[in-house]
C-alpha cells in the first residue's frame, strides 16, 4: 500500500468525538490516581535508620505490698517439693496474700534445655505443677507458663515435663513466637536498649512468679531466678555475656515478680548450667521462697557452697535498688520438714 | 460407577493422604504431629527405590517390602500405580486438565500424540540402574515420589509457616530452596505445554512399571478394528499411548478415559489382545539402551574421582547423626527430605554443593540455620530415614550409654575454636557462651583462665586506700570495669594477688575489699586494669560434634567455633584424635 492510501485509512477509522472524550477521561483518571498515589505515599525524609515502632520501658512491677507480720522469705529444708512449697508460702501468709481472685499469674520457669527434669538442669514439673495448683486454688483466672528457651521451645518444654504438667494443671503454655518480642529500652540500662523481649507473654498479667532452680554457672558463676529472667530476652542475646553481671543486674529491674520460688531440692554444682549427668547434682534439700529475688539468689548461693564474691551480680543488683543481698536481713523463716 | 470416577477418587485419596502425611511429618505435640504416623508408607511402595537399593547395597531395607504391592498390582493390571495412586501423576494430570479444558478435541489429540521422546524415560531408567550397581543411587532426583515429598517438604510447607506458621511453631528455614521450588514448579508448568510432560518423557519410576507390565494378563484395548476413527479416546488420553491405533501398553497410564469416553464402548480391559494391534514398549534402540547403561557405569566411578568420599572430603559436610560412612550413604539416600522436615531444630539441610553433584539435595547439617544445634536426645531424623542412609539409632547409640558405653558417643564432626574471631581470645572480652551450652557432661569444652591488661588502662596512683585508687594517665575506658571481670595488677608487684575492680566513675577506683594490699600503693607507681578472660578450649576426645556452640556463638556471622568433620563416627578415616 502506498502512502496516499495509508492516510485514507487513517480517515476512515478517524475517532468520533464520544469514543475522544471517553479516551480523555480515562487518561485523566489513570493520570489522576497515580498521582494520588504518589501524594499519598510521598516520603520526603527516607527512611530511618531503624525500627521506630513503640519502644517499651518495663514488664511490670507484679511485686504485692507483704502482708503486716507476714516474713518475706522462708528456707525449708525438706525432700518433698510440694510440702516445702506450701510450707513456705503458709510462712509468707498464705498464698491469698499474692493472688487475688481473677489474677492472671505468668509463672516463668527454666525450660531451658531439652533434657529430663531428672538432670536438674530445668525447672521441676511438679513444683511448677504445684506452684500453678496453689495460684488456681487461690482464685486465678488464669495460670500462664512461658520460658524462651535456648534449644528448639517444643522439644525444650515436652522433655522438661513442663508441657505435661502444665496440660495436667490447666495452664496455658505460652510457647514463644516472632511475634511475642516488642522492643524495650530500660530506663538508665545500657545495655537493654531497644533489645527484643517477650512481652506478649504479659498481655493481661497481673502477677508473675519466677521458678527456678539452683545451677552452677561459669560465667555468671550460679544461675538462679535473677540469671533466670534471661529467658525473657530475644534477639541474639548471647553477646551480652561479655558483660554478665551488666545484663543480669539490668534483668533484675526488668519486671519485679510477686513471688520467687527457688529450688534447691538437687542443685547441679559442676557442668552448669547444662549438667547432663546425675553426678553434676548434689541433694540440697532446701526450697527458698521469697518476694525477693536477690535475696532468694544469695540464699541459694549458699547451697552451691559459694560467696557473695563468687558471683558479682547479686550484689550489684542489690546496688540498683532490685532487693537485698544480704539476705538474713529479711529474718527469714526457717522450717525443718525433716531431709 | 464409572471406571474414571473410581480412578478420580483413589487419586484423589491418595493425594489427600500424601499431603497428610507431609503434615504429619511436622515436629509437634498436637496429634497430627508426628506421632508414629507412617509418614514413610508412599516412600516405602516405591519399587524403583527398592530396585536401585538392592543393586546399589545388595539388600533390601524392611520398610521397602510395601513395594512388592505395587510391583505385584503392576505386574498383574499394569500401570495402575501412576493412573489411580501416584500424587506426582495426579498433580500432572490436574494441570494437564485444566490446561486442555477449553481447547478443540482436535488440538487435545495433537497433544496427546504419541513422540519419539518418549523413550528417554527408559534411557533413564537403565542409566539410573546401571549408577546403582556401581553405588552411585541417582534415583531420587528424578523418582516422583522423593522429588514430591521434598518439594512439599521443604518449599510449600515452610511457606505455609513462613508469616504467621500454621504447621510448625515456628518459620522454617531451607537453604537452596528456590531450585527445589523451581524444579516443582517446571515439571507442574509443563504440563500446560504437554499434558503429564514429567510422566510421559522423564518418569524413571513410569518407566519401571512400563516394563514391569510387559506380561499382564489384562489390558486396554480394542474389541474390533471396526473403529471410526474419531478419535475421542486419543483427546482424553493420559499416556498418549494411541489407544485408537496400535496401542502400546507399557506406556499406558491405565487413566481408564478410553474405555469411559468411546462412544461405542469398543475399548475394553480385557486379557484379548487389542483388535487395533499392540506393542509393549515404545521402539527402545539397542544403541540407546546400551549408552544409558554403559553411561551410568561410567558416571558413578567418574564421579568419584574426585575423591569427595574419601581425602578429598568436604569438612563442612556433616551428615545427620547415625549417617552411613559417605560411600553406603550415597548408594541408599534418595534425598527425599524427611529427615530435613523432622529434625526439630530444623538444622539437616538439602545440600547443594557442600556433597558434590553425586551429593545433590543429601542432607548435610547446618549449624546457623535453625533453632539450636543437634539435641542429645534426638534421634528423629534416623527413625524417619526410609531407607537407612541414616540408621535408626537409639537414643543409647547416639549417646553412648548402655550397651553401647564401649563405643562412645556418634560425633557428627568435631569443634574447633577460631581463636582469630573468638571474643576472649581476640577482642579480650569475656563470652564463653559456647562453653555454657556445650551439652556434653563433663563437657568438651572447657576454659584456661588468663589476665590480660586493657586497652589505655595503665595508670599511675595518687592516692591509695584500703578499697579504691585514684590514677591519673587513664585512657577512655568503656568497658564496664565494675562488672566482676576487670582487676587490678601493680606492674612492680606482677606476683601479687590481683585486686577485682568493684566500681569506677572519673579516675577513682574502687576494689573489692579482699583480698587486701601486701603493702599499699605508693603515690606514682604504675598499675594496669586487666581484664579476667575464661578461653575456650574443645577437648576433641568429648566433643560429639552437636553445634550448640555454633548455633549460639554471639559473633553471628562466621562463627568463631565452628564445627567440621573432623572426628565424625561415620567415617574412621575421619578421625582426628587417638
Amino acid at each position: 500500500m502506498n502512502k496516499f492510501g495509508e492516510t485514507q485509512q487513517r480517515v476512515e477509522n478517524a475517532l468520533t468525538r464520544r469514543d475522544f472524550i471517553k479516551r480523555a477521561a480515562g487518561a485523566s483518571v489513570l493520570a489522576l490516581s497515580a498521582g494520588a498515589l504518589y501524594a499519598g505515599l510521598y516520603d520526603g525524609r527516607g527512611p530511618s535508620p531503624g525500627d521506630t515502632g513503640k519502644v517499651l520501658t518495663g514488664l511490670g512491677d507484679f511485686s504485692v505490698p507483704a502482708a503486716s507480720g507476714a516474713g518475706r522469705m522462708a528456707i525449708v529444708r525438706g525432700t518433698d517439693r510440694a510440702a516445702m512449697l506450701d510450707r513456705a508460702v503458709a510462712a509468707l501468709g498464705g498464698i491469698e496474700s499474692f493472688i487475688a481472685k481473677g489474677d492472671r499469674v505468668l509463672i516463668k520457669v527454666n525450660a531451658a534445655f531439652a533434657t529430663p527434669p531428672s538432670l536438674g538442669a530445668t525447672t521441676n514439673p511438679e513444683l511448677f505443677a504445684a506452684v500453678a495448683r496453689m495460684c488456681l486454688a487461690a482464685g486465678a483466672a488464669q495460670v500462664l507458663v512461658t520460658d524462651n528457651p535456648i534449644n528448639n521451645p517444643e522439644s525444650c518444654f515436652a522433655l522438661t515435663g513442663i508441657a505435661e504438667a502444665a496440660a495436667s494443671t490447666g495452664a496455658r503454655l505460652i510457647i514463644p513466637g516472632e511475634g511475642m518480642f516488642s522492643p524495650l529500652t530500660l530506663p538508665g540500662g545500657k545495655l537493654l536498649v531497644e533489645w527484643p523481649v517477650m512481652a506478649g507473654a504479659f498481655k493481661g498479667v497481673t502477677k508473675l512468679i519466677a521458678v527456678a532452680p539452683v545451677k552452677d554457672h561459669a560465667r555468671a558463676g550460679a544461675s538462679m531466678i535473677l540469671k533466670n529472667f534471661y529467658g525473657l530476652l530475644g534477639g541474639r542475646r548471647n553477646v551480652f555475656h561479655q558483660n554478665i553481671a551488666g545484663i543480669i543486674t539490668e534483668l533484675s529491674l526488668l519486671a519485679k515478680p510477686t513471688l520467687c520460688v527457688l529450688d534447691g531440692t538437687r542443685v547441679m554444682l559442676t557442668n552448669g548450667p547444662t549438667g547432663g549427668s546425675l553426678s553434676d547434682l548434689k541433694a540440697a534439700d532446701t526450697l527458698i521462697v521469697s518476694t525477693d529475688p536477690v535475696a532468694a539468689d544469695a540464699a541459694g548461693l549458699e547451697l552451691l557452697e559459694r560467696s557473695l564474691a563468687d558471683v558479682p551480680y547479686i550484689q550489684m543488683a542489690d546496688a540498683a535498688g532490685a532487693g537485698h543481698a544480704d539476705y538474713k536481713l529479711l529474718n527469714p523463716v526457717r522450717i525443718n520438714l525433716g531431709a | 460407577m464409572p471406571i474414571v470416577t473410581v480412578r478420580r477418587i483413589s487419586q484423589g485419596f491418595f493425594l489427600v493422604l500424601f499431603f497428610w502425611l507431609c503434615l504429619a511429618a511436622t515436629v509437634g505435640g498436637q496429634w497430627w504431629q508426628m506421632r508414629g504416623w507412617p509418614i514413610n508408607w508412599i516412600l516405602g511402595l516405591d519399587p524403583l527405590t527398592a530396585g536401585a537399593t538392592m543393586a546399589s547395597t545388595g539388600t533390601l531395607y524392611a520398610p521397602l517390602l510395601w513395594s512388592v504391592a505395587a510391583l505385584v498390582l503392576t505386574v498383574v493390571l499394569g500401570r495402575i500405580f501412576c493412573g489411580f495412586v501416584c500424587p506426582l501423576g495426579a498433580l500432572n494430570q490436574a494441570f494437564g486438565w485444566a490446561s486442555q479444558r477449553y481447547r478443540k478435541p482436535a488440538d487435545k489429540v495433537l497433544a496427546n500424540r504419541p513422540r519419539p521422546a518418549r523413550v528417554v524415560k527408559y534411557y533413564l531408567l537403565i542409566f539410573l540402574f546401571a549408577c546403582a550397581l556401581t553405588g552411585t543411587l541417582l534415583t531420587g532426583i528424578f523418582d516422583p515420589l522423593p522429588l514430591l515429598h521434598r518439594s512439599i517438604n521443604l518449599t510449600l510447607a515452610p511457606i505455609l509457616d513462613s508469616g504467621s506458621p500454621v504447621l510448625s511453631l515456628k518459620p522454617r528455614h531451607y537453604a537452596s530452596a528456590w531450585l527445589l521450588g523451581g524444579v516443582l514448579v517446571s515439571i507442574l508448568s509443563l504440563n500446560l505445554v504437554i499434558p503429564r510432560f514429567f510422566c510421559r518423557f522423564v518418569c524413571p519410576l513410569g518407566a519401571l512399571f512400563g516394563v514391569l507390565s510387559r506380561f499382564t494378563p489384562w489390558r486396554i484395548g480394542k474389541s474390533t478394528d471396526l473403529c471410526g476413527e474419531c478419535t475421542v479416546c486419543e483427546a482424553q488420553c493420559e499416556g498418549a499411548c494411541s489407544p485408537s491405533g496400535r496401542i502400546v501398553t507399557g506406556e499406558c497410564l491405565m487413566c481408564c478415559n478410553c474405555l469411559h469416553r468411546c462412544p461405542h464402548g469398543r475399548i475394553g480391559f480385557t486379557t484379548a489382545p487389542s483388535a487395533g494391534g499392540e506393542t509393549p514398549l515404545p521402539d527402545l534402540s539397542r544403541r540407546g539402551l546400551v549408552l544409558g547403561g554403559a553411561v551410568g557405569l561410567f558416571t558413578g566411578p567418574v564421579l568419584r574421582l574426585g575423591g569427595l568420599t574419601g581425602s578429598n572430603n568436604n569438612p563442612n559436610l556433616i551428615r545427620p547423626p547415625g549417617a552411613l560412612d559417605e560411600e553406603r550413604f550415597l548408594a541408599r539416600c534418595i534425598r527425599c527430605g524427611q529427615c530435613m522436615r523432622a529434625c526439630p531444630s530444623n538444622i539437616i539441610q538439602p545440600a547443594l554443593t557442600e556433597a558434590g553433584l553425586e551429593g545433590l539435595w543429601t542432607p548435610t547439617i547446618n549449624y546457623r540455620l535453625g533453632d539450636s544445634g543437634c539435641q542429645v536426645n534426638c534421634i528423629a531424623c534416623g527413625q524417619v530415614c526410609p531407607t537407612a542412609a541414616i540408621r535408626p539409632l537409639t537414643v543409647d547409640e547416639k549417646r553412648g550409654r548402655g550397651d553401647f558405653a564401649a563405643a562412645g558417643p556418634i560425633r557428627q564432626g568435631s569443634a574447633l575454636v577460631d581463636r582469630s574471631r573468638c571474643l576472649p581470645w581476640v577482642l579480650d572480652r569475656p563470652c564463653i557462651v559456647c562453653q555454657e551450652l556445650c551439652p556434653v557432661s563433663p563437657k568438651a569444652i572447657y576454659t584456661v583462665t588468663t589476665f590480660e591488661a586493657i586497652r589505655d588502662g595503665r595508670g599511675r596512683v595518687m592516692a591509695a586506700a584500703d578499697d579504691s585508687l585514684e590514677l591519673a594517665g587513664l585512657g577512655p575506658i568503656i568497658a564496664p570495669l565494675a562488672g566482676g571481670d576487670y582487676y587490678l595488677r601493680r606492674s612492680a608487684r606482677p606476683d601479687e594477688a590481683l585486686r577485682r575492680i568493684s566500681g569506677f566513675s572519673g579516675n577513682k577506683i574502687g576494689l573489692v575489699k579482699a583480698p587486701g594490699w601486701n603493702a599499699p600503693p605508693e603515690s606514682g607507681e604504675i598499675v594496669d586494669i586487666v581484664v579476667r578472660l575464661q578461653r575456650p578450649h574443645v577437648d576433641a576426645s568429648r566433643c560429639i560434634g552437636c553445634g550448640m556452640c555454633e548455633h549460639e556463638c554471639p559473633v553471628s556471622g562466621l562463627r568463631a567455633i565452628r564445627v567440621t568433620s573432623e572426628n565424625e563416627s561415620r567415617s574412621r578415616r575421619g578421625r582426628l584424635i587417638l
